[in-house]
């Protein structure tokens, strides 16, 4: 053991170590206090309870250590021969339960205030699946007509997130051997890397927005910690949340899933963009009309015929986007739990199987009728039908949209 | 009938001392081991077996998580990692380190000859290679990359692990029940013990610390393990059978299984540190050299959070939607908890202060337990509002947490432990000097690894990530550099081990082993022999 003027020595050397580094402000060290009047309660609580705790700490440590330093044998302290005093007993057993009612009372004032989901402007029902999120509009302002939903993928680029540092690709089955750059020279991570999406969530501001949250296949949890909300979203049953940004707040909010949900648990990030509420009315619009204009393409895309080259391009594209985290851009997959198709049963059997599969699920496959329109999916399954050398044995190498939409 | 049972015991015993002195030679010692002293050393060497290759997961875990991207296994490998790492240093290095404690030191601080049920001792051990054989050949299937392991946590939530676990899930579940019927039995072997072969005069009352802690974990395992059994038996009907306990397309609910298994495992984390309480509790006062400070209330207080473990399963689920009277009601009981954690920690500084303090290292983790389990148990009160618990739920503010109270406590203790008894099992001095390194090393790394992860959960990094947003980027560099270092730094330990047991370096040592201890244990001779005590000593 180091004397005590020694060890103030390091203590000093070691704050100034800390305050010349500058790069130490870009290290958050505590919670954020978010932009909601609730995210602002639960981040007071968070310090409170954060200050008791490190009250309760110094007193007890500070016995501990002093005595360590005081109390040793090699000082030639003798030993007293105490062991039990009842006044000092009671007194650590009642006081700890004073201290703990003034900390449950603020703490169940703002359970209930984050409990009241009543009074809300705009409902949306939030669907995680894996691994996505899906937002429907279901009522705003007492309008229930909307019909409006999309999902939210991350749009973070593979050759980002993939950087393997062998040839063979990541452990232990070869995932990303086609990302391998011999040369370690991957692509700079962008600033919101794993954090961004295609279509984030747009919200008013100054409004109070319920979120009704459920989920399609395991458990996952809606995570935004500036609004101080997260709610798990479980499969066949519904959860309420709710937040009402400033009308002085518009932002991008970022959020993750916070319940594991299988392999790209860390893979689908929320983004909330909160507006002013006539921005936001005006986006509202415009995304009701083009939402009415793709299901009218989408309608009419089962009319036409589209030749091979373009289903092909169209389809590599999807592909890529939907399928490829899990049977990998080189159609191998990550068995068992992910097949390979280039080479499968399905991809290069009976097309009407290969369309069920895509269409409705099996196992792990997540069902993709529902969530892409009828060409993008006759796309994919063309795309796999050809890719990889596949030749399928019934002849069937173009789907086309309406033979998905039937 | 009852005379001819004991008849027949006291002829076997006597059988014992005409023919065999001591041991039996080579395997058969081990295989057939009934004695409390072998079969502990089997728990003991296990659990670091284990400990080790948990250690090992959570070296890989830490391996991908150093810079932001993926660069060496794939998310779902990752995910099998998190998971046999969390079961693995759960059920197979805490566990039975503590169940190795108990065969060891019990009858020895009782004043008794053995567990009063030896050939239970035996089965219950020698269920657990068989156990976590079953898990370990899906962990080795998962590295030849011929099928996944368990890839759902080690929580196993449905619908995760039912609908959509590997196969490998249904060698998980029968690996489970093993270890319950091993746990069940092993917990009932100590309470026979404790009840039946307690030396003249030894009252409840005068139990060491160590049995007292023991006789409640035996309680809360008997009550808990089965409902951890019921658990997995309806993840198995789900699975396979049909049923639908836990798939609302069915009729059930994905939460009952949260409830289910929490009921299960917020007792089982108690029955994970009440017996480091016990052990912490005998060493302080030795190297103090001072009774322990309230006695009769660490008792009391090791009954009452035992009792509390049963009321406050929900706080791991205060995200589920539970409603705002559950919500209030699990706060309130799990924030009572920290009143009689309070009083151990306080009892621990009483102890201490105006002692004669050496600083041996047992003494060294000891007060090393003290200091950072109670940090855990600030992060625990912390967690117990809900509104901030909603927060810091399933982030790094919870892996910090529930490491700090694991690690620097429950494991610390059990090395501790290990420092504290080992001139007593072999009658050897263990390398101060070395045992020294192994502590200040821990020590350090252990909180580079994990102090942390507070900052980086409380800025918003979720746990069970296989990769991270840029911001946390520059903590996983050091946390893993932490983690490297911690996990180096055990090799020392294993160095000390082989040392002493193999190599048979070291001081001889006496029957009291250090200045200031008290109990039966230390009136045996060191190492202590076969049969603990042959004859009972009288306890004044």
């Amino acid at each position: 053991m180091q004397s005590l003027p020694k060890r103030c020595l390091w203590a000093g050397l070691g704050a100034v170590v800390i305050s010349s580094n500058s790069a130490l402000a870009a290290w958050q060290l505590d919670m954020t206090p978010g932009v909601t009047s609730i995210s602002e309660q639960v981040f007071n609580l968070h310090r409170t309870m954060l200050w008791w705790c490190v009250a309760i700490g110094i007193v007890v440590f500070g016995a501990m250590f002093y005595s360590m330093l005081k109390h040793r044998k090699s000082k030639g302290h003798k030993a007293a021969h105490f062991h039990e005093s009842t006044t000092v007993e009671i007194f650590w057993t009642v006081a700890p339960f004073f201290i703990l009612i003034l900390m449950a009372i603020p703490a169940t004032r703002v359970l209930i205030a984050m409990s009241d989901t009543s009074d809300s402007a705009l409902t949306i029902k939030i669907t995680g699946s894996q691994w996505k999120w899906h937002y429907q509009y279901l009522d705003y302002q007492g309008n229930t007509d909307i019909n409006l939903d999309y999902y939210s993928v991350l749009n973070t680029p593979r050759e980002q997130i993939d950087r393997p540092v062998r040839a063979a690709g990541l452990f232990p089955k070869g995932a990303a051997k086609d990302s391998y750059r011999p040369d370690g020279n991957y692509p700079e991570q962008g600033e919101n890397y794993n954090l961004e999406v295609d279509h984030p969530l747009v919200i008013p501001t100054g409004k109070k927005v319920r979120f009704l949250i459920t989920s399609d296949d395991v458990i996952h949890a809606w995570w935004v910690p500036d609004f101080a909300i997260k709610k798990d979203a479980i499969p066949g049953f519904i959860n309420e949340l709710w937040a009402n940004v400033p009308e002085d707040k518009p932002g991008i909010y970022r959020g993750q899933c916070a319940e594991l949900c299988g392999k790209d648990h860390a893979f689908m990030p929320i983004v909330v963009d909160a507006r002013p509420q006539a921005e936001f009315e005006k986006w509202l619009a415009s995304a009701q009309e083009a939402q009415k204009q793709a299901d009218i393409a989408a309608a009419s895309s089962v009319d036409k015929t589209f030749s091979k080259d373009e289903l092909m391009a169209e389809g590599e594209k999807a592909y890529l986007a939907r399928c490829a985290a899990c049977h990998q851009a080189n159609g191998q997959g990550l068995p068992p739990t992910f097949p390979a198709l280039a080479g499968s049963a399905i991809a290069t059997g009976a097309a009407a199987d290969h369309i069920a599969i895509v269409k409705n699920g099996k196992n792990a496959m997540p069902a993709f009728g529902a969530v892409l329109p009828p060409k993008e999916l006759a796309a994919i399954i063309t795309y796999e039908r050809n890719a990889w050398g596949n030749k399928p044995a019934d002849g069937v190498d173009v789907v086309q949209p309406r033979d998905v939409a039937k | 009938m009852s005379e001819h049972t004991l008849d027949h015991h006291a002829h076997d015993h006597h059988d014992d001392h005409e023919h065999h002195h001591g041991p039996a030679k080579g395997i058969k010692r081990w295989l057939f081991a009934t004695n409390h002293k072998d079969i502990g050393a089997m728990y003991l060497w296990f659990s670091f077996t284990m400990f080790m290759l948990g250690g090992f997961m959570a070296m890989i875990i830490r391996a991908e998580l150093m810079y932001p991207g993926l660069q060496l296994v794939d998310p779902n490998f990752f995910n099998q990692m998190t998971t046999t790492h969390g079961l693995i240093m759960v059920f197979g290095a805490v566990m039975p380190g503590f169940v190795g404690l108990a065969n060891y030191m019990v009858p020895m601080m009782l004043g008794a000859p053995d567990m009063a049920l030896p050939r239970l001792n035996n089965w219950s051990f020698w269920l657990l290679p068989f156990a976590f054989s079953l898990l370990i050949i899906a962990i080795i299937k998962a590295f030849l990359g011929i099928a996944d392991a368990p890839n759902f946590g080690w929580t196993f939530y449905a619908p995760l692990s039912t609908k959509y676990g590997p196969e490998s899930t249904d060698f998980f579940i029968f690996s489970v029940h093993m270890m319950g019927i091993s746990s069940i039995m092993g917990a009932v072997n100590v309470i026979v013990t404790i009840f039946n072969l307690r030396a003249p005069g030894m009252t409840l009352m005068k139990m060491p610390l160590f049995v007292w802690t023991w006789l409640i974990t035996a309680f809360l395992l008997i009550a808990v393990m089965p409902v951890l059994a019921g658990a997995v038996t309806m993840m198995l009907t789900d699975r396979h059978f049909g049923t639908s306990f836990f798939d609302a397309a069915g009729g059930g609910d994905p939460v009952l299984f949260q409830h289910v298994f929490w009921f299960f495992g917020h007792p089982e984390v108690y029955i994970m540190i009440l017996p480091a309480f016990g052990v912490v509790s005998a060493i302080i006062p030795t190297f103090a050299r001072k009774p322990l400070f309230g006695y009769a209330s660490m008792v009391y207080a090791t009954a009452s959070i035992a009792f509390l473990s049963f009321v406050v399963w929900a706080h791991h689920m205060f995200t589920v939607g539970l409603p705002l009277a559950g919500n209030l009601f699990y706060m309130y009981m799990t924030m009572l908890i920290a009143v009689p954690t309070g009083v151990k920690v306080f009892n621990w500084v009483a102890t201490m202060w105006r002692g004669s303090m050496t600083f041996e290292v047992p003494m060294l983790f000891a007060i090393a337990f003290v200091i950072l389990f109670t940090i855990g148990g600030f992060s625990g009160l912390m967690l117990a509002i809900t509104p901030v618990d909603q927060q810091y739920h399933d982030t790094y503010f919870v892996v910090a947490h529930f490491h700090y109270v694991l690690v620097t406590g429950a494991v610390f203790s059990i090395i501790a432990g290990v420092y504290y008894w080992l001139p007593k099992w072999t009658g050897r001095m263990y390398s101060e000097f070395w045992g020294k390194i192994h502590f200040w090393s821990s020590l350090l790394s252990v909180n580079l690894l994990f102090f942390p992860m507070h900052f980086v959960g409380l800025a918003g990094m979720p746990r069970r990530y296989s990769d991270y947003a840029l911001q946390f980027a520059d903590f996983n560099w050091w946390i893993s550099i932490g983690g490297f270092w911690f996990g180096l730094s055990q090799l020392i330990l294993l160095k000390i081990l082989i040392d002493v047991c193999f190599r048979k370096k070291g001081a001889q040592a006496t029957s009291e082993v250090w200045e200031g201890a008290e109990g039966l244990e230390w009136t045996l001779p060191s190492p202590a022999p076969y049969h603990s005590f042959t004859t009972p000593p009288l306890v004044k």
